[in-house]
């Protein structure tokens, strides 16, 4: 089994979280896992990205061209990472915002209305977890306890009140797809 | 069992020195190392182990105090970026020249001048060729994995105290950044000052009945006697270059062709090496761990067997100068590099491959 993921979209939108809490689903969940993010300006409003690997072998290069797994959160990702999915693969994005629609036959599209779901929940920063939620019912490479068990792990203390919060934002974004 | 933990190569280098009893940690920060400084902050050593950790005024006043503590026979260790180890080459060379072991850690960043903050390997000359002043080597520890992060702040310190010199740990944007998993070296305590005494017996710490006073100093006018300290220096590089030459080979048993490759760079390569193996062309790969002594002797073994050579380097062409003198012109040497922060893919060391030596996948 090997996954190799991007996830992009503006600085703030939790993109470097949430591929944080896939990385440390998959430690929890005994898989190699590569986390190499696009570091620097990039506070919110910029761009970021994350590449996140997750293998039952070792892996080799932490910076990759194509991708299993794409998730967008704009259209400059959009329009950056539609052609890097493999043939057969997955991309994920948010519609809110989005122009210029993915036009590609060759992959799953999957739309997630994120945006509005996180409306739902009364809460913003619920947004990146219920796109990991939409990713794991896409994909399926890592259960669910182990992304909650990974979420407590990176989570310091005086956040785990909102633990529960984050699982239901997390199983809502499952029902989604 | 130590737990297996994930973390950022930088996180990863804070952590160690901790875990080794390193007693102090002088720094500046500078993008993309400064994790190193935040990290040690946030576990704040000096209450548990008693680690002294400093935010130096600058690159500058963090070496010269790395100076001072190594001269009293202390484990101590700074780290920077590529513009802020410019600024340390002069205690560099001094530490070098009075023959002190202390620990520099450099997380590449592309220049010259203040430059880009992404990844590069543009300070291999600088690293490798004696960064300042005078006829000086550094052990150069090129680390490709978190664990290696880790794993090499321990091997820099053992090797600097061993050999009496600096050792540099040199790193990259990419590997100071990424997160994987890795096990911290179990914790030491730190040497008690009789410790440090009986292993240092030059260190400036006190004469306390000694019959004679340690000088630690850099400078010789005499130059009969600086010239007897230059041939002592070379004497102690030959024994390095004898001894603690580490490299890894992946594939070369069959290698048609050879890449040589450092660092996080060496990954992207092995990813390109399955790929090329899969469409039935036999690469191999010799990745040098010590950048400084260089793996000459195991480079000029491999280009026997092989068609061409091909570094592969996030500069314009640095390491291939050495290894085209373990080559002796035995078969052409090329080189594939990105600069300005670009760090390449798989698929373009493939496609270089192809362009160098005429194959195709």
């Amino acid at each position: 089994m090997k996954e190799e993921i991007v996830i992009a979209g503006f600085g703030g939108q939790g993109v470097l979280s949430m591929g944080k809490i896939l990385a440390y689903a998959g430690l929890m969940d005994n898989l190699e896992v590569s986390w190499m993010p696009s570091y620097g300006p990039e506070q919110r409003g910029g761009t970021a990205n994350v590449t996140v690997i997750l293998s039952d072998k070792a892996i080799s290069s932490p910076v990759l061209d194509t991708f299993d797994t794409a998730v967008v959160l704009n259209q400059q990702s959009l329009d950056k990472f539609e052609s890097k999915v493999k043939p057969g693969g997955t991309l994920i994005y948010d519609p809110s915002g989005i122009h210029h629609l993915p036009t590609r036959t060759d992959i799953k599209v999957v739309p997630v209305d994120a945006m509005g779901a996180s409306i739902e929940l009364k809460n913003a920063k619920t947004y990146n977890m219920i796109l990991l939620g939409a990713l794991l019912a896409c994909r399926p490479i890592v259960p669910v306890d182990a992304v909650l068990r990974g979420l407590k792990k990176t989570l310091p203390e005086r956040h785990h009140h909102l633990l529960p919060l984050n699982e239901e934002a997390l199983r809502k974004g499952m029902s989604l797809v | 069992m130590e737990e297996v933990k994930l973390m950022k190569g930088n996180e990863a280098i804070a952590h160690a020195a901790i875990r080794y009893g390193a007693d102090g940690y002088f720094g500046y920060p500078i993008t993309p190392q400064s994790e190193v400084l935040e990290t040690l902050a946030e576990l704040m050593p000096w209450e548990t182990t008693g680690m002294t950790v400093l935010q130096a005024e600058s690159e500058v006043a963090a070496i010269n105090m790395v100076y001072g503590g190594a001269a009293t026979g202390k484990a101590v260790m700074t780290s920077s970026s590529s513009p802020g180890v410019s600024l340390k080459q002069e205690g560099i060379s001094y530490l070098a020249a009075s023959e002190l072991p202390a620990l520099i850690v450099n997380v590449m960043r592309g220049g010259p001048g203040l430059g880009t903050i992404q990844p590069s390997q543009s300070d291999y000359f600088q690293a490798t060729k004696g960064g300042g002043h005078g006829d000086y080597h550094l052990i150069v520890l090129a680390p490709a994995t978190v664990q290696e992060m880790a794993d090499f702040v321990g091997l820099g310190f053992d090797l600097a105290f061993k050999y009496r010199t600096p050792a540099m740990i040199l790193a990259d944007g990419i590997v100071g950044q990424m997160m994987e998993k890795v096990v911290l070296p179990p914790q030491r305590a730190r040497r008690t000052e009789e410790e440090v005494r009986q292993q240092c017996p030059w260190a400036a710490c006190g004469r306390r009945g000694r019959d004679h006073r340690n000088v630690v100093t850099s400078l010789e006018l005499d130059s009969a006697k600086m010239e007897e300290n230059n041939l002592r220096f070379q004497r102690t590089y030959a024994e390095i270059t004898a001894n603690e030459v580490r490299y890894q080979e992946y594939f070369t048993e069959d290698a048609e062709y050879l890449i040589v490759a450092f660092g996080s760079v060496a990954r992207i390569c092995l990813k390109a090496i399955e790929d090329a193996r899969a469409a039935g062309v036999k690469i191999g790969m010799l990745r040098p761990i010590t950048l400084w002594p260089f793996p000459t002797t195991e480079i000029a073994r491999l280009a026997k067997q092989v068609k061409g050579v091909l570094t592969v380097e996030l500069n314009a062409g640095q390491m291939i100068e050495d290894v085209r003198l373990a080559v002796e012109g035995a078969v052409p040497v090329h080189h594939f590099g990105r600069m300005g922060g670009i760090v390449p893919n798989p698929n373009e060391v493939l496609a270089a491959l192809e362009e160098k030596f005429s194959i195709k996948f």
